[in-house]
């Protein structure tokens, strides 16, 4: 299967004259395939042992104001928290973010491959990419790798001509526009609070609000995801980082500890 | 898994830490090398120093580790030829990502530590996971002790996180003589429960003034 490695040309060397310095340092970056039987088996045993870090809640939603993009901070290696700070949500251009769910090596390569491919875009064509153009090159893009053992959970948001959008894109190669999206293991957690939450035409405080607590709950029930619910939201004029709180401070806030008077007293029993 | 001509990689143990400061860097490893239950040599130096304020820490495989080092070494010196100056230490950590994601389907068994300062002279540490995810962390741990060592850094070294708004100030940091002691108590209790960590420590200290080296001995058992 030839793999379309187009998107890694835009790196390549640009020493044409240099004839005598060829060689594995001047070619444009490729993927280094192991030589074996069973590829698939390899990949499995290969992740198995490497556990690259993982990251998990994710959720975007488009309303009357523009996008809201929220994100929780943990990623996990196996059982192991690897970081309680990762920024989940990854600034494309100025106009233009996108989320990390799955593998957070795979998610933040690809997308600072789609930075570049969306510059170049712009240079090209002395006009900005639309969402759509910039969801559908990534795409196009893990389709080839498709099978090979990527995890990309990935939502791209933003505002166009078009006005505000919204892209899931995965690493199967599916790609859907959509008003409403939770991606990653504690996505079923945020989903329900959002859904039951959500209206269109809500005040941007408000649909932040709503973010802020569907991340917290998926934090609290799902172990992978945990650290600080950050939410940007996404509107004509550009992104805007909204809030970033630490999960354990917002469980005080919506749960404040309650004193409970205790039902008996021990007394100290005096000294014989 | 046992090597063969569909596995090829081996776990050689040992524990990488690292810790940044206001005004250097501390970078420390033990210098066990194993295989299983093995001990083969007591002497094996898991630190590079790739640049002259940056230095790469790392624990897994030592065969794909000795292969990285001597790529980056080489695609360091190409960087001095071109730019006639010494890359810096974020440049060489988004260098070490992306040659990690381009073994993405063939990783190199690396667990890496970077560390060193950055343009302004503060220093930092950047913590990688095997497949190119790096992240710049006040401190870090990696290898067969790192889940030993990271509890204890935590609840000496954490500070608020980078994330939140509005920002928090961060903890004064440590002297760079409490970041060597703190580093040497570490690997002290690390050694006492980590079977494949021991023998002996060597810490390298980056600052202004250069990069110093020392040696410590740990338990040999």
């Amino acid at each position: 299967m030839k793999l379309d490695t187009t998107g890694l040309e835009s790196f390549a060397s640009f020493h044409g004259e240099m004839d005598d310095l060829h060689g594995e340092f001047w070619a444009p970056p490729s993927f280094d395939l192991p030589v074996c039987a069973d590829f698939d088996g390899f990949q499995k045993n290969a992740i198995q042992m490497v556990k690259p870090a993982k990251g998990t809640t994710t959720l975007a939603f488009v309303f009357k104001e523009g996008i809201i993009v929220a994100a929780e901070s943990r990623t996990s290696m196996g059982g192991y928290v690897a970081s309680q700070n990762v920024k989940k949500i990854v600034e494309i251009n100025p106009y233009m973010i996108a989320t990390v769910a799955g593998g957070a090596a795979d998610c933040i390569f690809w997308h600072r491959n789609l930075g570049m491919k969306c510059r170049l875009y712009e240079l090209e064509n002395k006009r900005r990419i639309s969402v759509a153009g910039a969801s559908k090159l990534l795409t196009n893009m893990l389709y080839s790798y498709r099978g090979m053992g990527l995890s990309i959970g990935t939502m791209v948001a933003g505002c166009d001509e078009m006005g505000p959008s919204l892209y899931y894109v995965d690493s199967e190669g599916g790609r859907l526009k959509g008003s409403r999206f939770s991606v990653g293991s504690g996505s079923p957690y945020a989903y329900a609070v959002l859904d039951n939450g959500y209206r269109y035409d809500m005040p941007t405080g408000e649909a932040a609000e709503l973010a802020r607590r569907a991340i917290y709950h998926a934090t609290f029930r799902d172990g992978a995801s945990g650290g600080v619910a950050v939410v940007y939201h996404v509107g004509p004029d550009g992104w805007k980082k909204i809030s970033g709180d630490d999960v354990r401070e917002l469980h005080d806030k919506y749960y404040p500890a309650v004193q409970v008077p205790p039902e008996q007293e021990m007394m100290q029993v005096p000294p014989v | 898994m046992a090597l063969s001509r569909d596995w090829m990689y081996e776990n050689n143990g040992g524990t990488c830490v690292a810790i940044a400061g206001a005004d250097y860097c501390v970078v420390a490893a033990d210098t066990r090398l194993s295989i299983g239950y093995s001990i083969y040599t007591r002497d094996y130096s898991k630190i590079c120093n790739l640049a002259e304020k940056c230095v790469l820490a790392s624990s897994g495989f030592q065969g794909d580790i000795k292969a990285l080092q001597k790529n980056l070494a080489a695609r360091h010196l190409i960087y001095q030829h071109q730019h006639n100056k010494q890359m810096s230490c974020p440049a060489m950590a988004q260098l070490l990502s992306n040659t990690l994601y381009f073994k993405r389907f063939f990783p190199y068994y690396a667990f890496n530590v970077l560390g060193g300062l950055d343009n302004e002279g503060k220093g930092c540490v950047f913590t990688y996971d095997a497949v190119g995810s790096y992240e710049r962390v006040g401190y870090s741990a990696q290898g067969s002790g790192s889940t030993l060592v990271m509890p204890i850094l935590d609840n000496q070294l954490k500070t608020p996180s980078p994330l939140l708004l509005p920002a928090r100030d961060a903890v004064t940091p440590l002297s760079e003589a409490d970041a060597v002691d703190m580093v040497k108590d570490v690997f002290a209790s690390a050694t006492e429960r980590d079977i494949y960590t021991g023998d002996k420590l060597e810490i390298v200290i980056l600052n202004a003034s250069g990069v110093r080296r020392e040696f410590i001995d740990l338990r040999k058992d």
